[in-house]
């Protein structure tokens, strides 16, 4: 990781890491802010922009490589976590960030998710939730609620309790989890940042409100508060926390001491030695 | 009098050891000069049930499995009926019987083979620690005339962990087996071997396809187990390790793929492996890496199919998804080994084309080579290593083009580390410089590039394997090369010219070459392992064939022999 740049030294500009690519969504969208948050801390940290790696799925959210200047990878729908892994293990000194939203992570990329948490390579998810399927116009999540009767795919309601997505993480053994909101972009890139100098698997749930499909979640900056508690390196002390938790509660719920997931490997053989055991 | 080829079943249930004495025989026989095959018929229990080691012997290079069975030894009888149909026998054929196991069973005794009795179990009882199956191996050995000598090293090698005590265990069943048949003058001693003082390798195609990754320049490796792909993985594992590359489990072959599309986003050649059903599940992805033209190799060892279908064993029926299962217009490589030694040179080649060409390679290999071993010549050396086109002149901010419309089709590709290359790979169609787009006129400019890239490419004379000459020709690929090649040899041998054109390159097709390849033939005979002719319809959609078409088209697990394939083709003559 490079981060020979403190806080107070002048380094790159939030803006020298967007590109002049603008974004599809919709007015009032609270990507904007993650988006601002993420390109802050990005500079906070003077990543090289040659050396990041931006790595996302499919929906609205997973847009946000192109709009970043750094090395991105648009994938398809629920691989991000696996995509990212590969890059991490193979070129370990690369920075690599993962975004995307509920349905992307959670649904269709729940396994990888899962794997993603006990595996703990040293990259940082942003995951963006906002309790729907914006990109097809409006579809449950998994962490929409079960009563939610606003799309014509369900109009009675999902009927199925949504995830916990921080729950979810501490259960599956991520290394670092936080959460935030994307009306609090400096805060948003605080926790950014801390989840990229921690080592391992970082998961950033950040609440991000989609004002076109889910208008009341404008509500949201009146729902928030902070999570109250100093961060734990205890992940039965900040799970035990969490489910006492509404949802809502903003800040870093662990930061664990377990060691990345990162095999090495140096050349010791040739590969004519290794043809000699094939030779009868 | 002696016999230039001889066909060997030794069959037990899990627990006699058929699978060791087989792989033992073949190594004997590697060390006095042999040249051999050995395959596997397995039924699906994790241990035990019906298991027999077929292998075959020949002074001269074995492309295939025998006609029929020379010798069937078994230790038990126990459920070989379930595979008795890959147990063809003539009249000219021996059964060794241990009658403490009960009579042959009726399916075998009908065929009118000779039978004979050796009293297995009992033998191996009489010595302290004795097996079956060393009484059996020793038998064997007296009936085909390998020398004694040649077991030594073998067991030293096999047993020399074990103990002493396991080795003199082993030479005393091998002898008392041997002592017994040495007398029963079957006519079945092989011709001796053809010590050319080459080197001779003992490979399987699994491993041979793990060499040929390495050797083309493989680093990363992401890896979900399934049979029977799942040895190319395994030994890989190490060997890639050892190479200063990486092998990573993955939970799921979506991940695997995606694992590897990141890896290779990155710079580092990387491959998997997997059977028909994980490549079901990889064909997202896979388009995802001919979208944002990103290289990666995937192995699919083809086995039964569809679904689950007959994970053990053998078939040719992938090639429609392995050609067609991407969505969209999805132009990629799709290439076939010939042989258990061509997997090296397959796998290497897919690896060095994948890269120049930036898209994905599926190599369709399958059960019959994957996991069957060969003593084979030592292959010679290719040439082709990963080398991927990169953006030398990144230009000033924001002028990198990662889809620039080059004429060969193949864009300068910067990777991650590169200052000024930094861009977006993506799925979503985009324009030259790699920002989304759905423009009409963008789409056609990158589908026509991504498919030039590969139509204009020069794939040299490794498309196909084309021998002989005449006006019959076969007309085939993978596994089914061996059988048909051997069928062409016997039709020479009996004085009838005839060609051999194996298509190693299934995808994008050579019409240019195919036709100068049966340019005076008027009769083709294709040859392949599926249900629904794929081939035959594939070649058909691609290609004019000359003269009258024939087909020999059989689904697994019942391999295709040379007897089938040449009396196909005496009947067209």
């Amino acid at each position: 990781m490079d981060t020979h740049l403190t806080d107070d030294v002048v380094g790159p500009l939030p803006g020298d890491y967007k590109s002049d690519v603008k974004p599809i969504w919709c007015p009032g969208c609270g990507d904007y802010s993650v988006l601002a948050g993420i390109t802050r801390a990005m500079a906070t940290m003077g990543l090289e922009r040659h050396d990041t790696v931006v790595v996302s799925g499919i929906g609205c959210s997973s847009r946000i490589p192109a709009y970043t200047s750094v090395y991105g990878y648009h994938t398809v729908h629920g691989r991000s976590l696996a995509v990212a892994s590969g890059v991490k293990l193979a070129r370990p000194e690369l920075n690599v960030l993962i975004f995307g939203g509920d349905g992307d992570g959670f649904s269709i990329g729940g396994n990888h998710f899962l794997h993603a948490c006990r595996r703990n390579v040293d990259m940082t998810y942003i995951v963006m939730d906002n309790q729907v399927y914006g990109m097809t116009k409006g579809q449950a999540s998994p962490t929409t609620e079960a009563d939610w009767c606003e799309s014509k795919l369900t109009p009675e309601g999902p009927g199925v309790n949504p995830i916990q997505p921080v729950a979810l993480a501490l259960a599956c053994g991520a290394n670092f989890v936080a959460r935030g909101f994307s009306n609090n972009p400096n805060e948003v890139a605080r926790l950014i940042v801390e989840g990229v100098r921690h080592p391992g698997f970082s998961v950033i749930h950040i609440l991000s409100p989609c004002v076109t499909f889910r208008p009341e979640q404008r509500n949201w900056k009146s729902t928030v508060h902070p999570y109250g508690r100093e961060p734990t390196d205890d992940p039965n002390e900040a799970m035990r926390a969490v489910l006492e938790d509404d949802g809502f509660g903003l800040g870093i719920f662990l930061a664990g001491n377990r060691r990345p997931f990162q095999p090495e490997s140096a050349a010791t053989r040739s590969i004519a030695q290794i043809e000699e055991g094939f030779a009868v | 009098m002696t016999v230039d080829s001889v066909t060997i079943a030794l069959v037990g249930s899990g627990g006699a050891g058929a699978m060791t004495a087989g792989q033992m025989l073949l190594d004997a026989a590697a060390n006095v000069g042999w040249y051999g095959l050995m395959s596997r018929s397995t039924g699906p229990q994790i241990r035990g049930g019906e298991a027999a080691a077929l292998v075959r012997l020949s002074p001269t290079p074995v492309h295939g499995p025998g006609d029929r069975f020379d010798i069937i030894i078994a230790f038990d009888w126990q459920n070989v009926e379930r595979f008795a149909a890959e147990l063809p026998l003539s009249e000219k054929s021996v059964i060794i019987t241990d009658p403490s196991q009960g009579e042959v069973p009726a399916v075998l005794a009908a065929s009118g083979a000779k039978q004979v009795e050796l009293p297995i179990k009992e033998l191996a009882g009489r010595i302290p620690g004795g097996r079956v199956n060393m009484v059996g191996l020793g038998a064997v050995m007296a009936i085909v005339g390998l020398p004694r000598a040649g077991i030594d090293a073998v067991i030293q090698k096999a047993l020399g962990k074990k103990g002493d005590a396991a080795i003199q265990a082993s030479n005393a069943g091998i002898d008392a087996g041997s002592k017994e048949a040495a007398g029963w003058n079957l006519g079945l001693e092989l011709a001796a071997p053809n010590k050319d003082g080459a080197v001779r390798w003992n490979i399987s195609g699994n491993e041979a396809a793990g060499l040929g990754a390495l050797k083309g320049g493989v680093k990363f490796c992401a890896a979900y187990p399934i049979t029977p792909a799942t040895e190319i993985l395994e030994w890989l594992a190490p060997n890639l390790a050892k190479t200063g590359g990486k092998l990573v489990q993955a939970e799921d072959e979506l991940a695997s793929i995606a694992m590897c599309l990141g890896a290779s986003f990155s710079g580092v050649p990387s491959i998997t492996a997997t059977a028909g059903p994980g490549l079901s599940l990889m064909t997202e992805c896979i388009g995802l890496g001919v979208a944002s033209e990103t290289p990666v190799v995937i192995v699919d060892v083809q086995r039964g199919g569809p679904s689950t279908g007959i994970p053990t064993k053998s078939e040719q029926s992938d090639l429609n998804i392995a050609v067609y299962g991407l969505h969209g217009d999805a132009p990629h490589l799709v290439v076939g080994p010939t042989s258990i030694a061509d997997c090296l040179f397959t796998t290497q080649w897919a690896v060095h084309l994948a890269e120049a060409l930036q898209t994905p390679a599926i190599v369709l290999s399958d059960q019959a080579m994957g996991q069957s071993r060969a003593i084979v010549d030592k292959p010679a050396d290719a040439p082709h290593k990963a080398n991927r086109l990169l953006a030398t002149d990144l230009g000033g901010e924001g002028k990198y083009k990662r889809y620039a419309n080059t004429e060969s089709g193949v864009s300068p590709a910067a990777i991650p580390g590169m200052p000024g290359g930094e861009h977006t790979a993506d799925g979503l169609e985009h324009a030259e410089n790699a920002l989304p787009s759905s423009q009409a006129s963008d789409h056609q400019k990158q589908l026509d590039k991504r498919l030039r890239k590969l139509t204009s490419y020069d794939y040299g004379d490794a498309w196909a394997d084309v021998e002989g000459e005449g006006e019959i020709a076969v007309v085939t690929w993978g596994s089914a090369t061996g059988p048909s090649r051997e069928a062409v040899r016997r039709l020479e041998a009996a004085g009838t010219k005839a060609r051999l054109v194996a298509i190693r390159l299934i995808s994008p097709v050579q019409p240019a070459k195919l036709a100068a390849a049966l340019e005076g033939v008027t009769k083709v005979l294709v040859v392949e392992q599926t249900h629904g002719a794929q081939f035959h319809k594939f070649l058909r959609g691609h290609y004019d064939l000359p003269g009258a078409v024939s087909v020999f088209s059989r689904p697994g697990p019942l391999p295709i022999r040379a007897r089938e394939v040449h009396e196909t083709l005496l009947s067209l003559i």
